[in-house]
């Protein structure tokens, strides 16, 4: 059903789906404030524009791209990124400097996931640099295109490609420039890390001199001649990240590290739990108690401090917790186990897919999971830095979405959009939605009431564990049929979620802050719901299948994280799996295989078979598999986990897994190995030990003692191997682990224990 | 605010600070140091690792007037003048072992001190001298690798 597949994606004005609590509703229409601007000078402030067509100018518009210069024919049909057709133009994504360098411009954020070297990879490729050649800017709403929100595993899908199509469209302008230069064919020229030469090699001329301060406008138009893939130098290679050779250095990487002459602290104290408001607070109280306050902020329920030192900021909110009176709200529904309560709130199925006859009743096995609220668990908390200026709000922001969030500030706000600049600073991975565009909201409100001062506003572990939006608590039902031959003959699957996203999506209802002003805005309902049966249709090739959603409204503040649905749709698909392997007296291998059509999801699994052919699990350990195709159209997967009883407590040791992943043309491979090591391993301490906890009064996981993940004790040991297809398109890889990773380790667990866990987390 | 002497990567430091300060933020805010990070304010992550007298330590909650007579090294101190890395921060790098990089700080400066007292760690006390801290991009395995290279 289409509603559910909506993209989890921005898109400026762009018409998008949205499933609005119980209710699937039209789409919704364009922004009447129109999209965000392209970067074209028509929409820059004057003195930009200025800057702007300085930089551009006297390169025709409309020069034809197009002719051959590589042997190998660019494939016949080109779909572009939806990223490049919104800016086509070829100096949107790429500058020559003066220096000879290329700068980059994407329009996504560096999450840990390595996108920054992956992007510089496909330039430096086609246009035959060396990798130290090319810079990168990311995210920047004055500076870069807007390439809506960095999720969903899709940077190297549109940003990357828009880049490699932009790359290359900009190697074939630079040929013809060069060619009429030197008074020669462009096919007899040569290029090498930034120079063009003749065949002999006595005339040569550099990029910067080619464009002499001007830069390429052309646009990027089908059908451009990509490098062939066998004369690949970079693409495909395990190339090594520059930034973590800062980071070991301790350069100034993450957003956290940014100073600015004169920038003062702020926190802000929330409420002990959602919804409640300020009643009061004593300031003159506050100034005699903690030194260095310059101002405190009250606006409705908002409650900031600003300070001269970080110390005071956090003393400052220490005191107000202390010393503020909130309203009491309803109680949170803590005496109901979450599996029980799930069931009980209101929710209306949704189709996702229905193929052949399902009868009611009669099932050869049946079984329900649950997984609980988990959260993102970033390890530093969310941080900005903001300025409001001349009129001007300047946000630092760790956001996945720098523009999303100019758009939300600005309507929030109420400030016209060149006014508000938003700009993308790594943090720390995020994984999904967590507190960036809400800290983002708070340095925002605090700098204009604090005007000329960068103003730097920290997130505490607390103020994280207990207001970051979690992965929603998802309860799954599921029910198949199997023939005398063991194969699945009917499949029924129902799962129970709350949305997937509230990110704010360029409106402002969503912003933490925004609830609890003088007027307050109320989030909007629904969301990405979507999100929730990402993976619910099973990629097995069952004739007759039944999967429905059923949207509710938790208690808990949710929002996207890593893989969404997926994760649990996953952990019950692949556990009932198991299930039904066993049932037919089946190689859970070879049960899986049977039942699938796609051979590069077949090879996979052979794959990973062949991975662990040697590993034996010896008694009171076991071994355990699970396949996915991230939202059935992204990476292949294969997970194998070996884990072994507990030698004390009444848990498992997971001591090994196993990945094999496809994930088409690989860019960088050992990008695609440490995002799936790391899926893994993310995935295997969801599973073992998390679970938001509440009780009726506030959140009480607020802490890594009251919400532990995995020590270095508890870490297995992780093996990726990637089955790289440079023919195939490339496909985002970021998510495919999290959610095989999660049913490997469980039927591992069964047959380590003799026990089927379908409640998470295993450790409870 | 108390005139606070430290000696901070081999250099004698003068801060005007409230002498409660953790010292995490007399390092970054005072003396602009990148290295140690603020993750949690508890003493449970291990991101604002540094050494004191060589001994990994959190300094997230250590008044900076407990460290006036001890030798500070952070990240930064690491590396050597001519900018050659410390055979740790070059085992990170070449094992490629981290994601978002935030927590590597503390798993740097651990390995640091371990390697220390212990210059042939096996996989049991690597795993046991980084049990302090934290990675949720899930590098772990990495990690480990670096320090093993490290210690060749």
């Amino acid at each position: 059903m289409q509603v559910w597949n909506a993209i989890e994606d921005y898109q400026g004005g762009e018409t998008r789906c949205h499933v609005t609590g119980l209710q699937v509703c039209a789409p919704i229409a364009p922004d009447p404030t129109g999209p965000p601007p392209a970067i074209g000078h028509k929409n820059l402030p004057t003195m930009l524009r200025r800057e702007f067509l300085k930089n551009t100018g006297c390169l025709a518009i409309g020069f034809t791209l197009g002719g051959p210069h590589f042997a190998t024919p660019a494939p016949m049909l080109q779909d572009l990124p939806s990223s490049l057709k919104r800016h086509p133009n070829i100096d949107a994504w790429l500058h020559v400097l003066s220096n000879g360098q290329v700068r980059i411009f994407t329009g996504k954020l560096e999450l840990g996931q390595g996108i920054r070297t992956a992007i510089a990879q496909v330039a430096a490729e086609e246009l035959d640099l060396g990798m130290n050649q090319v810079e990168i800017i990311l995210a920047d709403t004055l500076r870069t295109p807007n390439e809506g929100y960095t999720v969903g595993s899709g940077s190297i899908e549109q940003s990357a490609m828009a880049v490699r199509y932009a790359s290359a469209a900009a190697r074939q302008k630079l040929l013809e420039l060069a060619a009429q230069k030197l008074n020669t064919e462009s096919g007899q020229l040569t290029m090498n890390n930034g120079i063009i030469s003749t065949p002999s090699g006595h005339r040569k001329i550099s990029f910067a001199e080619l464009l002499n301060g001007k830069q390429i406008t052309d646009r990027v138009q089908a059908s451009i001649n990509l490098k062939p893939k066998e004369a690949y130098k970079l693409v495909g290679k395990a190339i090594p990240r520059n930034d973590i050779n800062h980071m070991v250095r301790g350069k100034a990487v993450y957003i956290h590290d940014l100073r600015f002459p004169g920038m003062v602290y702020a926190t802000v104290v929330r409420p002990p739990i959602y919804g409640a408001q300020l009643i009061s607070f004593n300031e003159a109280a506050l100034k005699k108690n903690v030194s260095g306050v310059l101002k405190t902020v009250v606006n409705g329920s908002f409650l900031g401090v600003i300070t001269q030192d970080e110390y005071q900021a956090l003393k400052a909110q220490h005191w107000l917790k202390q010393n503020s009176r909130w309203s009491k709200m309803p109680p949170l529904p803590a005496q109901t186990p979450l599996r029980e309560l799930i069931k009980t709130l209101p929710s209306k199925p949704q189709r996702v897919e229905e193929k052949g006859t399902v009868s009611d009743g009669n099932f050869t096995l049946s079984a329900q999971y649950f997984k609980p609220y988990i959260m993102h668990g970033s390890m530093g908390p969310s941080c900005a830095v903001a300025l409001y200026d001349n009129d001007v709000l300047h946000v630092w922001s760790h956001t996945q979405g720098a523009f999303p969030l100019r758009d939300a500030l600005r309507k929030l706000l109420q400030l016209p959009v060149e006014k508000v600049q938003v700009t993308g600073v790594p943090g720390s991975g995020c994984y999904g939605h967590n507190g960036a565009d809400d800290a983002a909201t708070d340095a925002a409100l605090l700098a204009m009431a604090y005007p000329g001062k960068h103003v730097r506003l920290q997130w505490t572990r607390d103020d994280e564990h207990a207001w970051e939006p979690y992965g929603s608590a998802m309860l799954m039902e599921v029910a198949a049929k199997l023939d005398g031959s063991g194969t699945i003959t009917e499949w029924k699957y129902d799962v129970y979620t709350d949305t997937h996203s509230t990110r704010p999506g360029g409106n402002p209802e969503n912003l933490l802050a925004a609830q609890y002003l003088s007027t307050p805005l109320k989030q909007r309902g629904g969301g990405y719901a979507g999100g929730g049966v990402r993976n619910a249709e099973p990629y097995y090739a069952f004739p007759n299948m039944k999967v429905y959603g059923h949207a509710f409204e938790g208690p808990l503040r949710v929002s996207a994280l890593r893989s969404l649905g997926a994760y649990a749709n996953i952990f019950a698909i692949e556990s009932f799996m198991d299930e039904l392997a066993e049932k037919a007296g089946k190689d859970p291998f070879e049960f899986r295989l049977a039942h699938l059509n796609d051979e590069r999801a077949k090879d996979v699994i052979r794959k990973l078979r062949e991975m662990i052919r040697e590993e034996k699990a010896t008694k009171g350990a076991g071994i355990g598999i699970a396949f996915s195709r991230y939202k059935n159209s992204a990476a292949y997967c294969a997970v194998a986990a070996k884990v072994k009883k507990h030698p004390k407590e009444n848990t498992i040791v997971i001591e090994k897994m196993w990945a094999a992943v496809d994930a088409g043309e690989c860019i960088n491979l050992d990008g695609l190995k440490n995002q799936t090591e790391g899926g893994m391993i993310q995935s295997a301490s969801w599973t073992l030990l998390e679970k938001v906890q509440f009780n009726e009064t506030q959140i009480t996981s607020r802490d890594w003692f009251t919400y532990p993940i995995m020590r270095f004790n508890q870490v297995p040991e992780v093996f990726c191997e990637v089955i790289n297809r440079p023919t195939e398109a490339a496909m985002g890889a970021g998510e495919a682990a999290q959610g095989p990773a999660a049913a490997a380790i469980v039927n591992a667990a069964y047959r380590a224990l003799g026990k089927r866990i379908r409640d998470l987390p295993i450790q409870q | 605010m108390t005139t606070i002497k430290l000696q901070v990567n081999g250099k004698k430091q003068v801060v005007d600070v409230d002498p409660d300060t953790p010292l995490l933020f007399v390092l970054r805010n005072y003396l602009s140091l990148n290295g140690p990070k603020y993750g949690c304010g508890l003493q449970q992550c291990g991101s604002c690792m540094v050494l004191l007298d060589g001994k990994a330590q959190p300094s997230c909650m250590l008044p900076v007037d407990s460290v006036k007579d001890r030798v500070i090294t952070t990240l930064e101190g690491l590396t050597q003048r001519n900018g050659e890395l410390h055979p740790v921060q070059a085992a990170f790098v070449t094992e490629q072992a981290a994601q978002c990089g935030y927590c590597l700080n503390g798993m740097v400066m651990q390995a640091v001190a371990l390697l220390f007292e212990n210059p042939r760690p096996d996989d049991a006390a690597i795993r046991a001298a980084l049990q302090r801290s934290l990675c949720r991009c899930g590098t772990q395995s990495r990690i480990i690798r670096a320090v093993k290279r490290a210690a060749m």
